[in-house]
């Protein structure tokens, strides 16, 4: 991927609004997943064809100083909340993986809910983008 | 009373302790401490011996498994103690024996260690009254005569006659097993002497004869009756001292043990009486005329051996007989061949042991058994030509020597029993004494081959490895005492009748008044009897075969060599093992393609059969919804899609045409109201798309695999049956709805579980702990890709498999 250098201005450039686009989607996809379609595994799924993207258009190394991540790393993290969020139920005396939910108000978004099955969500989101990337980058640089 | 168990385990306790012993003490023999803990055994079980006859019994349990009823229960009555007797007695003999026999450039700890090891075993085998138990000790003398075979395990016919004889012993006992839990089923114990409290309730029941067949299947092998006793010539190839304690007093005994056991619950019966005394008289004339031809000494005993064993087989069959007349005078006449079966047991021990340590001597002395080089030792080993003489002559049937009693009592047994008028004997009841009378004079044959071959004729130096002379005294003690017993209960039978034999009585006929079962041995039964004659006409006859027997020895000629059961054994274990590879081979082919055709054909033949043979396939469409136009343009473009995938010239094509599925599949989720569906199938269907072209580049070369237009054929049935069950299930399933869906609950996920997304709810709440694990499924998948893609070895790396 990165042997040849041609000149792509018009994919680099429309990759730097359409992904920022993909990786806004992405979250709202995750946000939005409680209430409405959307959730951890799509906004996971979404959140790695962005930076898939930004990878075709400027090469894997030019990313990897753009977001110094180790997605490999995400995959524990990932799973780490995940379960978490099932052991912190042990602490309230309820079943493992009990999730709760509550309303509060904050002073700029107003009344929100908030639900611990969102953080188990997160965990979900983090492992599939680690797991998506490293497999794709993991057969991209195969030599 | 614990110590009866105690005893049973003391053998095992002293194994365990032997290797240690024998490092650290090197200069005493360590023969010595496993002959002292034998000989406390023998004077532990022989203080028994008046109380016994008194008729006491004693019984212990130690609880080992109580909730399934098995329990570690020692019983001591007088058929055990005889046993019991026979293996501490002759075993501390044998061991002593040993100690002069082997040198101490052996391995010792390990004899000594394999000889108890199996006397702890044999010992349980006679005292359990559990028959789980017994199947365990059982068992364990297999094992340990299969570690004692291999003794010498450098030799290649050590290890095969191993092989043979665990085969045979174990698949017996493994039969015995089943018979065992047959028992346990009719009657709901496993206690012997509950199961003979029981006895004759139970033998209308289906389970009874082959509960029956079973078990003498176990006792015949272990008592290498025929045919399974070819075992017991190649268990020759064990140390001598091993051959004379363990294949002619001991371990060949239990299967006779086990006869004796069990004749109170199927004594009476025709099929027993016939297998039993059939299969025992066959082996005695079969055993006897094979033991002729033998030129190895050992070779020859060890026929003798199966030929003995299948006189007191007999006797306990015509003995059996007795109890098919229940509690009447006319039984006891019967219970008397019962009584020479136990009788002549004793005295196959003394005078087997002694001619097995003879054997032992001779071969040690001059170097080797074959009869062919052997003569004239008598001059040079006058004191081990004696012995040898006494146990022949006592085993041919001779007065003035033990055997001469047993083989008159054999004779009257087998008179008897042709009158007794039942079983069909009046048809069959003569052919019972000839075959018994013509197998004595071939065993008068071979005990003569032994005696003369052996010890006269013309000395031969030049073919012996060493010149011939007496042993050291330590190697004739233990022959010595045995051939004193061979003299000692021809003069006083009564004593060991009394003492030992009467009580054992009472344990195989409890149903009998004890003062019948007492018989009076005496040694002279008169001019009138046919006894008498019949052994002065072996005497007669045996003699005369013997003075020609280079004359009518092409009578072994007649069965060529490959018919004996021997070969039969081989032939067999060859060609299981060839035609296992062969069959194992036709499928086991390595190609994954014909494996899934197993799994299919599987598949439609389980899930296929199943539907049609219940007959559920029910088609009710009634209550489904119209489909719409639309639906159906998409039906036909996935149809086409996926039936040109199966015609794709290039892998390409074949990857678009798969993803105008998944699409299709995406957009069904849409029609059907699926948006979360419909979202993650669009995304996983384009990353699993790019995914597959990003391998593209790396995949070998797509091409029409080369198989046979037979195999293509049977692939496509195979996968049109599959596509035909499968719709079959979906549609039966679909029409048959058992009961209302639990979707309901979950429609309350906003007030359940604070959000207005179901399917997400269900996700991250109801069930999360599925979306968890198929978070960890993921982990794996990435860190799978990961390790293979970036662990490899490079060129100049080692393999890291092969680390």
């Amino acid at each position: 991927m990165d042997n040849y250098k041609p000149n792509n201005m018009i994919l680099q450039t429309t990759t730097s609004l359409i992904a920022f686009l993909l990786l806004g989607f992405a979250v709202y996809l995750l946000f939005a997943g409680h209430n409405s379609p959307g959730g951890g595994f799509v906004g996971g799924l979404m959140t790695s064809g962005a930076i898939l993207l930004l990878n075709m258009a400027y090469g894997s190394l030019t990313v990897k100083k753009m977001l110094p991540i180790n997605f490999t790393m995400l995959i524990p993290i990932g799973l780490l909340i995940a379960i978490a969020t099932g052991l912190g139920s042990f602490i309230f005396n309820v079943p493992f993986l009990s999730h709760t939910f509550g309303y509060f108000t904050f002073p700029i978004f107003g009344e929100v809910e908030l639900a611990t099955a969102m953080l188990f969500d997160f965990g979900v989101y983090f492992t599939v983008v680690g797991v998506v990337m490293t497999i794709i980058l993991s057969i991209a640089e195969d030599q | 009373m614990s110590t009866l168990n105690i005893a049973i385990i003391f053998p095992f306790i002293a194994a365990i302790v032997i290797p240690f012993l024998y490092n650290k003490i090197r200069k005493l023999h360590i023969g010595w401490f496993a002959m002292l803990v034998s000989f406390v055994l023998f004077i532990y079980f022989a203080r028994y011996v008046p109380r016994i006859a008194n008729g006491e019994t004693f019984a212990n349990t130690i609880n080992w498994i109580p909730s399934y009823g098995i329990n570690f229960t020692a019983y001591l009555d007088g058929l055990s103690l005889i046993l019991a007797l026979l293996i501490t007695g002759v075993g501390t003999l044998v061991i002593l024996y040993s100690i002069f026999y082997l040198s101490s450039k052996e391995s010792l700890g390990r004899f000594y260690t394999y000889l108890l090891f199996f006397m702890g075993a044999m010992l349980g085998v006679v005292l359990s009254d559990n028959i789980m138990v017994l199947y365990v000790f059982w068992e364990l003398t297999s094992i340990s005569s299969f570690l004692l075979i291999a003794f010498w395990y450098q030799r290649k016919r050590s290890r095969d006659g191993a092989k043979k004889s665990l085969l045979i012993t174990v698949s017996g006992g493994f039969g015995m097993l089943i018979g065992f839990i047959m028992l346990y089923i009719m009657t709901g114990t496993w206690s012997i002497r509950e199961i003979i409290s029981m006895a004759g309730s139970f033998t209308d029941h289906a389970l009874f004869i082959p509960a029956m067949l079973l078990l003498l299947l176990g006792a015949f092998t272990k008592s290498a009756q025929f045919p399974f006793h070819i075992w017991l010539p190649d268990a020759m190839e064990a140390p001598t001292p091993v051959s004379a304690y363990l294949h002619s007093a001991t371990m060949v005994k239990a299967g006779i043990y086990l006869v004796a056991r069990f004749t109170p619950i199927f004594g009476g019966e025709s099929i027993w009486f016939w297998l039993v005394t059939g299969v025992g008289l066959l082996t005695l004339f079969w055993g006897s005329f094979s033991a002729v031809r033998q030129t190895d000494l050992k070779a020859m005993l060890a026929y003798s051996t199966v030929s003995q064993l299948g006189m007191i087989m007999s006797m306990f069959g015509i003995g059996s007989a007795a109890l098919h007349f229940g509690n009447s005078t006319v039984s006891v006449v019967y219970t008397q061949a019962t009584f020479a079966a136990l009788f002549h047991l004793v005295n196959h021990s003394t005078f087997k042991g002694a001619l097995f340590m003879v054997v032992g001597i001779v071969d040690h002395e001059v170097g080797t058994r074959d009869l062919r080089r052997l003569g004239g030792l008598v001059t040079l080993m006058p004191i081990t030509f004696t012995i040898a003489m006494i146990g022949s002559f006592s085993m041919a049937g001779l007065p003035p020597f033990n055997g001469f009693l047993s083989k008159e009592m054999f004779f009257t047994a087998v008179l008897t029993i042709g009158e007794a008028g039942i079983f069909s004997l009046d048809t069959w009841g003569t052919l019972l004494p000839v075959i018994a009378w013509v197998a004595s004079i071939f065993t008068f044959v071979y005990s003569m081959i032994i005696v003369f071959q052996t010890f006269f004729g013309p000395y031969k130096e030049e073919r012996l490895e060493h010149p011939a002379h007496e042993p050291p005294v330590g190697m004739l003690i233990a022959p010595g005492i045995l051939a004193l017993l061979v003299i000692g209960i021809f003069f006083f039978p009564n004593v060991l009748g009394d003492y030992i034999l009467t009580p054992a009585m009472m344990g195989i006929f409890p149903s009998l008044p004890a003062a019948d079962l007492s018989v009076p041995i005496s040694a002279w039964h008169g001019f009138r009897s046919m006894e008498l004659w019949m052994t002065i006409g072996v005497i007669i006859f045996g003699f005369a075969l013997y003075k020609t027997r280079k004359k009518w020895a092409f009578v072994y000629k007649l069965f060529p060599e490959k018919w004996s059961f021997n070969s039969f054994y081989s032939y067999s274990l060859e060609k299981l093992e060839e035609h296992s590879t062969t069959i194992t081979n036709s499928y086991m082919t390595g190609y994954l393609r014909d494996y899934m055709v197993y799994i299919y054909l599987f598949f439609i033949v389980a899930i296929g059969g199943t539907i049609i043979y219940t007959g559920v396939y029910a088609f009710d469409i009634s209550g489904n919804s119209s489909v719409s136009e639309f639906e159906w343009i998409l039906v036909l473009v996935m149809i086409i899609a996926g039936i040109s995938v199966l015609f794709a010239k290039s892998r390409l094509t074949a990857i678009l045409l798969n993803s105008i599925l998944g699409y299709g599949v995406a957009t069904f989720f849409v029609i059907f109201r699926a948006p979360d569906l419909a979202l993650t199938q669009i995304i996983v269907e384009t990353v699993t798309t790019v995914l597959f072209l990003v391998a593209y580049y790396f995949l070998p070369e797509w091409k029409k695999e080369d198989v046979p237009r037979k195999s293509r054929n049977v692939n496509l049935i195979i996968s049109i049956s599959v596509g035909i069950v499968f719709t079959v299930i979906a549609l039966t399933v679909q029409s048959g709805k058992l009961f209302e869906s639990i979707s309901g609950y979950f429609e309350n996920s906003y007030e359940l579980a604070g959000g207005k997304n179901i399917v997400n709810s269900i996700l991250g709440d109801f069930r999360a702990f599925d979306t968890m694990l198929e978070v960890v499924v993921l982990l794996i998948a990435g860190i799978g890709v990961y390790s293979i893609i970036k662990l490899k070895a490079k060129k100049e790396d080692e393999s890291v498999e092969d680390q």
